[in-house]
């Protein structure tokens, strides 16, 4: 197991480029996820301060 | 027939629903051909003759790379649709992808970099395909300022088609440039019209990744077009139903 993470010396690089790519990926999942619930939530205000006024 | 579904899934209520109902089975899909793909290029791929496992970079670089070309093209080609026949969804795919694309590119280029320490003894030369790749990053970037520089989104859309349009020169130069020029990046050993030069175990891992990100795309770009539409349409009929079901 230990080897596996080694990765014949390589670890560092490998690991960089992997872990990178997973952070960059998810953020570009969650980011219009938050943003989805942000413009709902938004447009319904805006409709019941349309109706009060 | 086929047009006819276009004709239907662009309009904006019925693209809404049926992205929302896709987007649990792509999340599925991906996850299933990103397992195998990890699997297969951490595990179960040899190391290379050559480079050991350091090679292994390529099933998360070559993907990437890829996405950032096809990606642009997708791009340049729904905006290019958007300027001639104003259809809204076109110009919202278009924009949406921009910053998917930039993602990609930008991993592309530094997952690269993270490749070329280890092997060519540098993070960065300016050779014919890192500069071009570093071109699209711009171009991408170019798309994104100016498409939030400008206030009404339909003008900003058509001259974000444009850019992106005659950006798409960059494209053929990123694929060719290993062989038009010297460089030092390794040349095709995919693409190319022979048979591709590695080995059956450890190109089915990377045809399995390349997969995994293109459903990411696209999940990605369901996901900001569905955004990007709510926050055009705001007014409309069809959001006062949908917000009645939200609350």
């Amino acid at each position: 197991m230990s080897e596996f993470f080694a990765m014949g010396g390589y670890a560092f690089y490998v690991w960089t480029a992997y872990g990178l790519t997973f952070v960059l990926m998810l953020l570009g999942i969650i980011k219009p996820l938050l943003a989805h619930k942000h413009i709902l939530r938004s447009l319904i205000f805006k409709r019941k301060r349309e109706k009060t006024s | 027939m086929f047009m006819r579904f276009i004709y239907k899934f662009s309009s904006p209520p019925y693209f809404y629903a049926i992205s929302g109902k896709m987007l649990p089975w792509l999340t599925a899909l991906f996850l299933v051909l990103l397992g195998y793909g990890l699997y297969g290029g951490l595990v179960t791929a040899p190391a290379d003759y050559q480079q050991g496992d350091s090679f292994r970079i390529i099933y998360v670089h070559v993907p990437a790379a890829w996405m950032s070309m096809f990606i642009y093209v997708v791009m340049a080609i729904s905006g290019g649709i958007g300027l001639v026949w104003r259809i809204k969804l076109a110009e919202i795919v278009s924009i949406s992808s921009a910053s998917v694309g930039a993602s990609f590119t930008f991993l592309a280029l530094v997952t690269g970099s993270l490749w070329g320490k280890p092997m060519w003894g540098t993070w960065w030369v300016w050779d014919a395909r890192l500069t071009s790749e570093l071109i699209l990053l711009f171009l991408y970037l170019g798309v994104i300022g100016l498409y939030s520089g400008i206030e009404d989104k339909r003008t900003a859309s058509r001259a974000v088609a444009i850019l992106a349009l005659v950006g798409v020169v960059n494209i053929p130069i990123i694929h060719y440039s290993v062989e038009w020029w010297n460089t030092l990046h390794q040349g095709a050993t995919v693409t190319k019209l022979d048979k591709p030069s590695i080995h059956i175990d450890m190109l089915i891992p990377l045809l399995f990744m390349a997969g995994a990100f293109k459903v990411y795309y696209f999940i990605a770009l369901l996901l900001r077009s569905r955004n990007e539409l709510l926050e055009r349409e705001q007014n409309a009929k069809w959001i006062d139903d949908l917000l009645e079901k939200v609350k």
